[in-house]
């Protein structure tokens, strides 16, 4: 699948925005305006993620339409997930900021809508069964393993931190070793995809245009097996093993800088390898997977 | 559930004009859909002969023709140096005016100084009668490089041809056997027909080194080795004769095999034996002694021998007898196994003779003998191309013409049958004119079919009086002319220099010349003084092609929905067997550019030059336009270019000219239909039903019943000339080659192109037309271009190992005049030692206003780089052309290459690169 | 509505005779020409006279080689929108703008409502939809819902633009929930079968297989009519004349 900048972006900072904004709700109280801030920054890390999933659309000003089929779609419900996610917090965050004195338990509510809101995310790619690296319940638990170890990292939580990371790491690998075998298990093959295989094996003669298209260039993205080897090891490398010994080895307020640099740059490469390592049972009418 | 309500009802179009297609040579019927003037759809009109309401991939991207950006929009004359691309628009007077004072003087003085060829072109009974009024003897159109070997093959033989001129019974044939096929000619009447075969569950046979296409759905497929067919063609009448499954009753009847051959040495060896009123004749079984051929009730014998004199039957009997055609002797040569070949003899025998169908309706023959039923061989044979374009093309031709015929398999029910005109006897046909007389026309049409050495093309000195040296010793059946040899003769000066090169719609600077990269540098060749060896080119086509650049005077002319035409009788009908048919186009648009017809605009300087036939009594143009001519023009009395509608209306084939003609053809849709009578459908030739139809309608002035020509006596009167008899005698090097060429008896010799094979030159290298790509117009047009914009070279596995190709390699072919470093890509139903390429995908830089970028101009290509027009020189220095030696047809399937893999040239483009040529229109942007 | 409608009346689709296409991309024009004045908006190209041209189409023509024995073949395979049963790309659409029809199955793309993500056209395993890089929105195949029951047109001509125009009649339109139709009856005849079965869309439309090929009819050999070597060519002679 195509790694377009604006979805690597829109899933990266939306699930840790919501992450840090399900902790600032749960686990912190800060006031004043040191909560204006916090809650403002995590606002605008999951805005800014979901403003960029509209540079992805070809006609973002229908976009409240998006919200209309929440009964069957997962990007509707996502879209009502982030909004209703966002509204949620909004009392607990002038509560904190104004010094209101809400109950910390009304963040509990926008916490669990978070996490919903992160998994239904997953979810948009989970159900893609044309996608089968994609159609396995580790995507979601990535989705939601970076939103935590994302939102711990910014929350400042040293242990819980280590653990969401060390979580992450093991769905990255997890992802990644039953990702590799999924195509071949979804059993789609060009001799399946043309119904052709009975007299003998089945290889492109001729492509259906020379010419370039949207299917190739939105789904058939090929990236190289070396390439995405040493990708899939700076993934993990920045986006879990070395934010983790950050945590460790680093002191204080510098650890966390650290960390949360390298793991974004990880998350972002997670994410370009996710898109770009994701094969299309399309390819096949393309020859793109072998016979 | 809140459906969105759609409208399924919407109008379509406010209006929908039915015309005839030109995206490619099968004349198809359109329906042209229009909202507020401007072409919105495309498609196929059900009422029409042709295409029955299918479109091909073509025609219905017709929409992005009349709008590409590559039309030329203005008379543009040359001011820089010739193929620099410096032009200044000038008015369409001055344009004429030029052409005029070129032209006249030529006229005065020597008319075979201009040159006038016409490439694509569908008027050439027109643009032929403006030729013969010129007066210059230097007049075809493309057929020589295209298809006369098949077009004359059948004449010689069967009086028609396959191509477009004959057809399948698709509606009960049970076997169809297609040799090499081009997939752009009758194109979609062949893919209905296969299509209704399919339906049928009948048998397809395909034979053809390479398996795409018709090929793919056949349920056989026999990857012959190019340029065999004529072999394993005689091979299968061996098999045939031996096994005794011929029609001897049809060989008897319908064909000259009962006719006695001389046999004493001489001057008559080999001709018929003939009794005093000049006339050959039969013997008659049931007295034993002669009788004419056309008696009523004779009952030719086909083992008689007369005073020494064998018939026809004997001698073929004997000759395809001969161990050397057993499928045993063939198979290697063919690289068709031995039992392949007498399984299919077996079918064909099969098909042909247990499962003959039979027709309940009564006829009558020429001979006055009635039968009571039509009985068929559902035996169908289909060829094109594949066989037409070999040095041994004639003969192939001719063989599996004598295969037809002795299955009966021609005109008879379930069989092959043509399409008026035809049949048509070889004696109907002109033979050719060629005698300039200053100042006046031709006594008659410049192409015709020759009978005999004295009705050659030659000079009181014996040099061919012709520019392209058709029907002179090198070709003597060259029925089309030989387009491909004018630039090179021309520039050679051999026979002679000319002045004018006229032409039309011909891309002789690029895909339509067999050595490209020469011909350009022909076209801008200088002599010592500076001035240009052709000294002045006259070109007209609608779109800015290759050749465009090299023009000093160009002649913009219309797209197919700006212009009338007629698709007419007197020359490429849309006949189908079943009834004649012509039809017209018309403009169903008004050009948005200062463009006219060709026609017109051929008509308007025969007008000024005074050309006979052009001008009215008083001087005046006799035509308004080219419209004006086709409801008007006479070519004999009452019969014109358009057969329906004559005279009050009612006229069919023959009567007066009706001012309304054309209104009355956009009436019936564009086109006009003749139904032959159902006791005259099949049996043609020699049916008298048949006969008097086709007076009655203006095919012909009397009945013109024939025989086959199993024996062609013309051959053998080339034949006895190369022997040493007669008066007109060939050049002495070419008696060997005469003499074996000429056989009055279907041959095979091995196509020219092999005697490369001991240099190393293993691998056959053809070319096929795709299905979605005419010429190189398709690379114009915005939606057929994404379809295929560039092509590789396919590969058959074994050659794709022995190489070590990989996917995306590319590979170095060579052969004895060039060489091209191209991509390759593996096939495996190829023919194993034989690669091909798409034909005419590749683009000269700058051209087509497509971007110097585009993917045509870079990796495409064109294998015409390693063909050339003469072989390499023989032992005697002499340079032979590369072309059958019978019809001058171009062998470009006789190219033999070596191939080895290769680096990729710099930039990904292939090799040879050509500089940008220069811009006429500007590139193309929007569409 | 992206909920499926469960059953349709009808089951209007496609069946393709991959005996029969011969590969002219015929079908591929037509629709491109129907379509780029039909339903929604044109079927734009983008770059159409330059370097690298790109276009929306609603119908490609594919062609694959297939290493059977004796001898190998090609086949032309034509792919467009399977208006599937379970069809996924439906259920995705966050707007609803993608729906099945309940009266005749068909799937289309209500433009208006169309935001242009493209998760339709992931969700499709046959790459029926593409996005068109000028409006922005999701093309795919109408089964030229706005030919079909087109009182503007003659009867004849209510079928899709690609079923009208294709020259060797390999493309059949009909209702396949109706086991007496023509089109049903074809599948059942030839063995029409699912492109991807195991992707749990249930198509529609069906494929033909190609027929057996290159298997010879005729394993019985010409019997010569007699030893010429023999009997000599007389004798040949003799013999084939006294048939008559």
């Amino acid at each position: 699948m195509n790694p377009a900048p604006s979805v690597i972006i829109f899933t990266v900072l939306s699930g840790m925005g919501l992450g840090y904004l399900a902790l600032l709700a749960t686990a912190h109280d800060y006031s004043g305006m040191a909560a204006f801030w916090h809650w403002a920054f995590g606002y605008a890390l999951a805005t800014i993620g979901l403003m960029a999933s509209a540079f992805h659309l070809g006609n973002p000003q229908r976009a409240l339409l998006a919200f209309t089929q929440w009964r069957t779609s997962w990007l509707s419900r996502e879209a009502w997930g982030a909004v209703l996610t966002l509204l949620a917090f909004a009392p607990l965050a002038l509560s904190d900021w104004l010094g209101l004195g809400l109950p910390r338990g009304f963040g509990w509510l926008g916490a669990g809508l978070a996490l919903a809101t992160v998994l239904a995310t997953g979810m948009i790619y989970a159900q893609i069964r044309a996608v089968p690296r994609w159609h396995h319940w580790t995507v979601p638990l990535l989705f939601l393993g970076f939103a935590v170890a994302g939102g711990c990292l910014l929350a400042g939580f040293r242990w819980p931190a280590l653990a969401a990371l060390v979580v992450l790491g093991g769905a990255m690998v997890l992802h990644w070793r039953i990702g590799d075998g999924a195509f071949a298990r979804a059993g789609s093959t060009m001799a399946s995809a043309t119904g052709l295989g009975r007299p003998g094996a089945v290889t492109v003669f001729e492509p259906a245009h020379t010419a370039g298209n949207y299917l190739l260039r939105e789904m058939i993205h090929v990236v190289g097996r070396r390439h995405a080897a040493k990708l899939r090891a700076i993934a993990l490398g920045l986006g879990a093993v070395l934010p983790a010994l950050a945590l460790l080895v680093l002191p204080g307020v510098a650890a966390f800088g650290v960390a949360l640099v390298l793991h974004l740059l990880g998350a972002l490469a997670q994410r370009w390898l996710f898109f770009a390592e994701a094969e299309h049972v399309v390819g096949l009418y393309y020859g793109a997977r072998g016979a | 559930m809140n459906q969105p309500r759609v409208n399924t009802s919407p109008q379509v179009s406010d209006d929908i004009r039915k015309t005839t297609c030109y995206m490619c040579a099968c004349r198809c019927g359109i329906n042209v859909h229009l909202k507020e003037g401007r072409v919105t759809y495309i498609e196929g009109n059900r009422d029409h002969p042709i295409n029955k309401g299918v479109l091909c991939a073509k025609g219905a991207s017709g929409i992005m023709q009349v709008t590409a950006p590559s039309r030329l929009r203005t008379p543009l004359r040359r001011v820089g140096p010739r193929g620099s691309g410096a032009f200044e628009p000038i008015s369409w007077e001055e344009a004429l005016q030029t052409a005029v004072d070129w032209l006249r003087p030529l006229r005065d003085t020597a008319p075979e100084k201009l040159a006038f060829f016409t490439g694509r072109d569908q008027s050439q009974s027109f643009t032929g009668w403006w030729a013969q009024a010129f007066g210059t003897p230097n007049y075809a159109a493309h057929g020589g490089f295209c298809s006369v070997n098949m077009a004359a093959a059948g004449i010689y033989t069967l009086g028609g041809a396959f191509w477009e001129f004959g057809a399948p019974d698709w509606e009960r044939s049970k076997l169809f056997v297609l040799f090499g096929v081009a997939e752009d000619h009758d194109s979609n009447p062949i893919k209905i027909g296969i299509g209704k075969m399919k339906a049928r569950g009948a048998r397809i046979i395909g034979i053809n080194p390479i398996r795409t296409g018709y090929n793919a759905v056949a349920d056989d497929w026999i990857g012959i080795t190019p340029g065999t067919d004529g072999l394993l063609i005689l091979s299968l009448i061996h098999c045939l004769l031996e096994a005794g499954k011929i029609d001897v009753d049809y060989l008897a009847r319908y064909t000259n095999a009962a006719f006695l051959l001389n046999d004493s040495e001489g001057p008559e060896k080999g001709l018929f034996v003939r009794n005093a009123e000049a006339q050959p004749f039969v013997i008659d079984r049931r007295t034993g002694a002669p009788a004419p051929w056309e008696a009523k009730g004779v009952q030719p014998d086909l083992g008689a021998v007369w005073q020494g004199h064998r018939t026809v039957f004997q001698h073929m009997a004997e000759r395809y007898l001969a161990p050397g055609y057993a499928p045993e002797a063939v198979a290697a040569r063919c690289g068709v196994p031995a039992l392949r070949i007498r399984q299919l003899a077996a079918e064909l025998a099969e098909v042909a003779f247990n499962q003959a169908i039979e027709i309940a309706q009564p006829w009558v023959d020429f001979r006055g003998d009635a039968h009571a039923s039509m009985i068929g061989r559902p035996v169908s044979f289909h060829a094109m191309r594949g066989i037409s374009a070999h040095s041994n093309g004639f003969q192939t031709a001719r063989a599996l013409h004598l295969l037809q015929i002795l299955l009966g398999a021609v005109e008879t029910p379930g069989s092959w049958r043509m399409k008026p005109p035809y049949p048509k006897p070889l004696e109907a046909h002109p033979t050719p004119h060629f005698v300039t007389v200053p100042g006046k026309p031709l006594t008659g049409p410049h192409l015709g079919y020759v009978r005999a050495p004295d009705q050659l093309a030659l000079k009181p000195d014996g040099s061919p009086a012709r520019i392209d040296k058709a029907f002179s010793w090198e070709n003597p059946f060259s029925a089309h002319g030989l387009m491909h040899m004018v630039i090179p003769n021309a520039v050679a000066g051999d026979p002679y220099r000319i002045d004018t090169l006229f032409l039309y719609m011909a891309n002789m600077a690029w895909n339509s010349s067999m050595n490209t990269a020469q011909v350009m540098e022909m076209l801008t060749a200088t002599e010592a003084d500076g001035s240009y060896t052709i000294p002045r080119i006259i070109y007209s086509d609608a779109y800015a092609s290759e050749m465009v650049a090299y023009a000093d005077l160009i002649l913009p002319d219309t797209t197919y929905l700006e212009r009338h035409d007629c698709i007419s009788m007197l020359d490429r009908p849309v006949s189908e067997p079943d009834a004649a048919g012509d039809a017209i186009r018309w403009p169903v648009v008004a050009p948005d550019r200062d463009v006219r017809g060709f026609q017109s605009v051929l008509l308007d300087l025969g007008a000024r030059l005074g050309l006979p036939g052009m001008v009215a009594e008083e001087g005046s143009p006799k035509f308004k336009d080219y419209a004006d001519y086709i409801a008007n023009h006479q070519r004999r009395p009452g019969v014109g270019p358009l057969m329906g509608f004559r005279g009050n209306g009612d006229g069919e084939g023959r009567g007066a000219p009706n001012p309304d003609q054309l209104a009355r053809y956009i009436e019936n849709g564009g086109f006009y239909q003749a139904h032959v009578p159902d006791e005259a459908l099949f049996f043609k030739p020699w049916n008298a039903a048949y006969q008097d139809w086709a007076v009655k309608v203006g095919l012909f002035d009397s009945p013109q019943p024939y025989l086959f020509n199993i024996w062609s006596e013309p051959m053998r009167r080339f034949q006895l000339a190369a022997e040493g008899h007669g008066a007109v005698q060939p050049p002495d090097h070419l008696r060997a080659r005469l003499r074996l060429a000429m056989d009055p008896l279907p041959i095979w010799y091995a196509p020219f192109g092999d005697e490369a094979e001991p240099f190393g030159f293993t691998v056959h290298a053809l070319t096929q037309r795709p299905m979605d790509m005419y010429h190189s117009w398709g690379s114009q047009n915005a939606w057929l271009r994404q379809i295929r914009g560039h092509n590789p070279l396919f590969v058959p596995t074994k050659l794709w190992l022995r190489h070590g190709f990989q996917d995306g390699d590319w590979a170095r072919v060579t052969s004895p005049s060039g060489q091209i470093t191209v991509p390759v890509v593996h096939m495996a139903a190829l023919n194993e030692n034989t690669v091909w390429t798409w034909n005419a995908i590749g683009k000269r830089k700058g051209a087509w206003a497509l971007s110097e970028g585009a993917s045509e101009a870079g990796k495409g290509f064109l294998l015409n780089h390693l063909i050339s027009e003469l072989l390499p020189a023989k032992g005697d220095g002499m340079r032979y052309s590369n072309s059958d030696p019978i019809t001058g047809q171009a062998a470009w399937f006789d190219l033999r290459v070596r191939i080895e893999r290769a680096e990729p040239p710099p930039g990904g483009e292939s090799l040879p690169a050509f500089g940008p040529i220069p811009r006429v229109v500007p590139e193309g942007g929007m569409r | 509505m992206t909920c499926l409608p469960g059953k349709t009346d009808k089951a209007l689709g496609l069946v393709i005779d991959l005996d029969t296409c011969v590969g002219c991309q015929a079908c591929v024009t037509a629709c491109k020409g129907w379509n780029d004045q039909g339903y929604g908006v044109p079927l734009s190209d983008q770059n159409p006279y330059g370097s690298k041209p790109s276009g929306t189409f609603l119908n490609r023509v594919h062609s694959y080689q297939v290493q059977a024995e004796p001898a190998p073949m090609i086949v032309n395979f034509p792919r467009s929108c399977l208006h599937c049963a379970d069809a996924p790309c439906v259920t995705v659409c966050p707007t609803g703008a993608s729906y099945k029809r309940a009266e005749d199955g068909i799937v289309l793309v209500n433009e208006e409502a169309c935001i242009g993500c493209g998760l339709c056209a992931w969700a499709c395993p046959y790459g029926a939809r593409e996005l068109d890089a000028d409006a922005g929105v999701m093309k795919k195949c109408t089964l030229c819902v706005d030919r079909i029951y087109n009182e503007n047109l003659p009867e004849e001509d209510r079928e899709p633009a690609c079923v009208r125009t294709c020259p060797t009649g390999a493309r059949h339109f009909g209702d396949l929930a109706d086991p007496t139709s023509a089109v049903s009856q074809l599948v059942a005849a030839r063995g029409g079968y699912d492109l991807m079965p195991e992707q749990g869309t249930r198509p529609t439309n069906k494929y033909l297989p190609p027929r057996k090929k290159d298997r010879p009819d005729q394993a019985s050999l010409l019997a010569p009519l007699l030893d010429i070597q023999a009997t000599g060519f007389a004798g040949w002679l003799d013999r084939i004349l006294g048939k008559i």
